[in-house]
């Protein structure tokens, strides 16, 4: 068929097709960033975007693991609690003195161990995956504070503070790594055979393993590399705010689930974009700072964000309404 | 038979977005007359049942019941007007016990409001014998079988003291002997008076079990007839608008290499299996429904744990093996239930016709699109599939259509041995014809295929060869020289 399209016409097809994937989240993010820069000369500041891209880079590692996992049909509460312990962790590391590199590698390599186990038990058993991160979640808080005794872990290392504050040809670190996060999902789900078999068991578990497709490898996966993601998060947060504090990435699970579904992942399993997730994040990113730059209440804040979520979830739910009837009729 | 008209349907409109899914069509229904509603899918029978049955409002049209006008407009409604609804997939609540089932949102109370569930029993205990059935009204409903949730389902039509009961493809998964059961109720229902509207793609059924017949396409009224008067050649020429000659194809078979051979296969629920398929070889599965012919042929693709035995691919011994080993040692399955086990119904076509290969155009990161698309579009055009492109969602095409796309993802991997498990059921009668034919091009290209199926005349008029199962072993492998109705019966309930 048309294979030989020329560059151009692909590009052209491939944001033609994003933008009706996206267009509706795409209009809402634009809505938000026009609404904020009328009330805010420095909303549109290249500081003050920085700054945005930089506070959701540690949503946005979580938000990918999230993606994967919902698409492969299941659910991780449990990274929240990984940023908390491994930022206590790699703290600990590094007041003793232990190299930067290492700690870092030992860091993700706990956050992949903490998520296989999440995997070997959910891809072995059929105990429901809600429940087994969520348990997951509660035990490596507990842990968390047994190892702190509840105290937070300062961190006054000078050159691991830079991996998080650092700036690298005038962009922040962390958004340099949200990149090579983004683009390292974006081939994993689009480029490679693991990416069809994360959607194929999302989509309908039984016909991927009658189609010879490996279930429970591919959900170990997904659950490990959320894993990763967590300690990632863990390590930068931590860099970035001079402590490991066993608080840390409380609630943070939710945030990365509600960036995608607000990207479009369906909860159900089977659908979801790695570039929906991203304006996900952005769109909460964005709500958070202009609402702080608004001078809008914390309080009143946490009810405007709760209220968009409903909206942006509603049009979706509109415009699925539509389609089915269509495939009805 | 009393002539007493219990349901009119005159000049009945339906639109929806873009269809126009009913063209003012007529139909009606006498007490204590079975009247079946034929069509290919997406002729407009269910359109009108959920008409009749208050789901969606009629657009134009009126509705006479037992000779008065009545505007059904919702559920409530048509079950105030007598009229009952047994769907395809069944309603019931599988955590509920049958009396609750039964009584479900209109529980008998005590004096002190409180739910009365001695009167419950006593009531459902009557409602059960009067249909012969030996059940416990406390029994949870998911520990019956289909068969058995089904009379509990027309039970409960019964309890509503409804006259009118629709029954909405009732045998696609019951066994021979379920469904003459099955009828002998139906016939209970109309010696009461009621009048039954049935809808199945068995045509064999209908002789055995309607009075009259009607038939629909594209949403318009074609025909009704007595059925006696009738037959069914006649019936697939008014359902397809055209005369459907040669219904089953085949060539029979002539190789004697065997290419599958299975020794002594076990699992947990068959035992002892034995037989061997030749190189473009039909081989048809007989048997009741839970005779283990499905449970075979997931132990022979690896799904189901093989505990004792041979399963012998041109010389390679597969038990013990992946799925996806099996997968590249040349076998495919398209399994029995299609929307839950065979198909990606949010996906488009693209992705489901080329999930089992992916290997032939994902080479680590990169993706060569145009073979990706090469690959769907040969599986697309070879069993032309009816789709408005590849990339629409597989939930949007008819049964028919899903399959055809199943069987071209499985073709794509150019399997030596094919099991289609009930390949045509909930298939209309054009497409089911077309997927005949594809069997019987599959096979003379030299695929064998091993064919499950509860139809009987398709496993007479396809197979080379019948297997014949009961309680999970093999009874007997008939040639299709000597294979008959009764033979099968007869080895189906041996023990």
């Amino acid at each position: 068929m048309n294979e030989k399209m020329s560059f151009g016409q692909k590009t052209l097809g491939s944001a033609k097709q994003y933008i009706k994937r996206n267009g509706g989240i795409l209009i809402g993010l634009i809505a938000i960033c026009l609404v904020v820069s009328f009330r805010s000369d420095r909303f549109l500041t290249y500081e003050n975007i920085m700054n945005v891209l930089r506070q959701i880079a540690q949503n946005v590692f979580l938000a990918s693991g999230i993606t994967m996992i919902l698409i492969a049909g299941g659910i991780d509460l449990s990274v929240g609690a990984v940023v908390g312990i491994i930022g206590v962790i790699v703290g600990t590391m590094i007041n003793a003195g232990m190299p930067i590199p290492l700690a870092i590698i030992l860091c993700l390599l706990i956050g992949a161990v903490i998520g296989s186990i999440n995997g070997l038990i959910l891809s072995r058993t059929t105990l429901p995956p809600f429940i087994v991160t969520f348990a997951m979640m509660t035990i490596l808080r507990g842990a968390t504070y047994v190892f702190t005794g509840g105290t937070t872990v300062r961190i006054d290392d000078r050159s691991f503070i830079a991996v998080g504050t650092g700036y690298f040809l005038g962009v922040p670190n962390p958004v340099w790594y949200m990149l090579v996060v983004l683009v390292l999902v974006y081939i994993i789900l689009n480029k490679t055979k693991l990416g069809r078999h994360i959607y194929a068991i999302g989509g309908n578990q039984k016909a991927a393993e009658f189609s010879g497709i490996n279930v429970k490898n591919t959900r170990l996966f997904v659950y490990t590399f959320s894993g990763i993601m967590g300690a990632l998060a863990g390590i930068v947060l931590a860099a970035r705010s001079y402590c490991g504090a066993p608080t840390a990435g409380n609630g943070a699970e939710m945030d990365a689930i509600e960036a995608a579904v607000l990207g479009g992942c369906s909860m159900a399993g089977g659908y979801g974009f790695i570039g929906g997730t991203i304006i996900g994040a952005l769109i909460i990113g964005v709500m958070n700072n202009g609402l702080n730059l608004m001078r809008i209440d914390s309080y009143w804040q946490m009810i405007a964000k709760g209220v968009i979520v409903l909206i942006a979830v509603y049009v979706d739910y509109i415009k699925n309404l539509k389609k089915n009837q269509k495939a009805a009729g | 038979m009393a002539e007493q008209l219990l349901l009119q349907m005159k000049g009945i409109h339906k639109r929806f977005p873009g269809v126009h899914a009913l063209k003012g069509v007529d139909f009606e229904l006498r007490a204590g007359e079975v009247h079946a509603l034929l069509g290919e899918n997406g002729a407009g029978k269910s359109t009108l049942i959920k008409v009749l049955g208050g789901i969606y409002h009629k657009d134009e049209g009126e509705i006479f019941v037992e000779g008065q006008l009545c505007d059904i407009d919702s559920v409530e409604k048509a079950r105030a007007a007598g009229i009952s609804i047994i769907h395809q997939e069944l309603v019931l609540v599988p955590w509920l016990s049958i009396k609750e089932n039964i009584f479900l949102g209109r529980e008998p109370r005590t004096k002190l409001g409180f739910v009365d569930f001695d009167e419950m029993y006593t009531q459902t205990k009557k409602y059960l014998q009067d249909f012969g059935l030996d059940l416990d009204p406390n029994a949870a409903v998911a520990s019956l079988n289909i068969a058995q949730r089904q009379m509990v389902e027309i039970v409960k039509a019964i309890s509503f003291s409804s006259r009118i009961v629709v029954m909405d493809e009732p045998t696609s998964s019951l066994s021979d002997k379920e469904t003459e059961n099955l009828f002998e109720n139906v016939r209970k229902l109309t010696a009461r008076g009621i009048g039954v509207i049935y809808i199945s793609h068995r045509m064999s059924e209908l002789s055995q079990i309607a009075d009259r017949v009607t038939v629909m396409r594209d949403g318009e009224y074609v025909a009704t007839k007595v059925v006696k008067e009738t037959t069914i050649d006649e019936l697939i020429a008014l359902m397809v608008g055209r005369s459907v000659t040669n219904y089953y194809t085949r060539d029979y078979c002539t190789s004697e290499d065997v290419v599958l051979k299975v020794e002594g296969l076990c699992s947990d629920k068959v035992h002892d299996v034995n037989f061997e398929a030749r190189r473009g070889e039909i081989l048809g599965f007989s048997g009741l429904v839970g005779a283990g012919r499905s449970e075979t042929m997931q132990a022979i693709f690896g799904i189901e744990k093989v505990t004792g035995g041979k399963i012998i691919l041109n010389g390679q011994e597969l038990q013990g093996k992946s799925s996806s080993q099996i997968l590249n040692a040349g076998l495919g399955l398209v399994p029995e239930d299609r929307a839950g086990e065979g198909m990606f119904g949010m996906m488009d076509l693209k992705f489901n016709l080329t999930l089992k290969v992916l290997d032939e155009f994902i080479k680590g990161i990169r993706v060569n699109h145009g073979r990706e698309q090469e690959i769907a579009a040969k599986g697309f055009q070879d069993l032309s599939v009816r789709a408005p492109g590849l990339d629409v969602p597989i939930m949007s095409l008819s049964g028919g259509n899903q399959q055809k796309v199943i069987i071209a993802s499985w073709l794509a991997a150019g399997p030596k041995v094919l099991i289609l498990d009930e390949p045509t059921r909930g298939v209309d009668v054009g497409a089911k014809s077309e997927i005949y034919a594809i069997m019987n091009r599959l096979a003379q290209e030299g695929v064998t295929i091993l064919m499950v199926s509860s139809d009987l005349p398709e496993i007479l008029n396809m197979s080379d060869r019948v297997v014949v199962m009961c309680e999970g072993t093999v009874t007997k492998i008939l040639d299709h020289t000597e294979a008959t109705q009764e033979k099968i019966m007869q080895y189906a309930v041996i023990n």
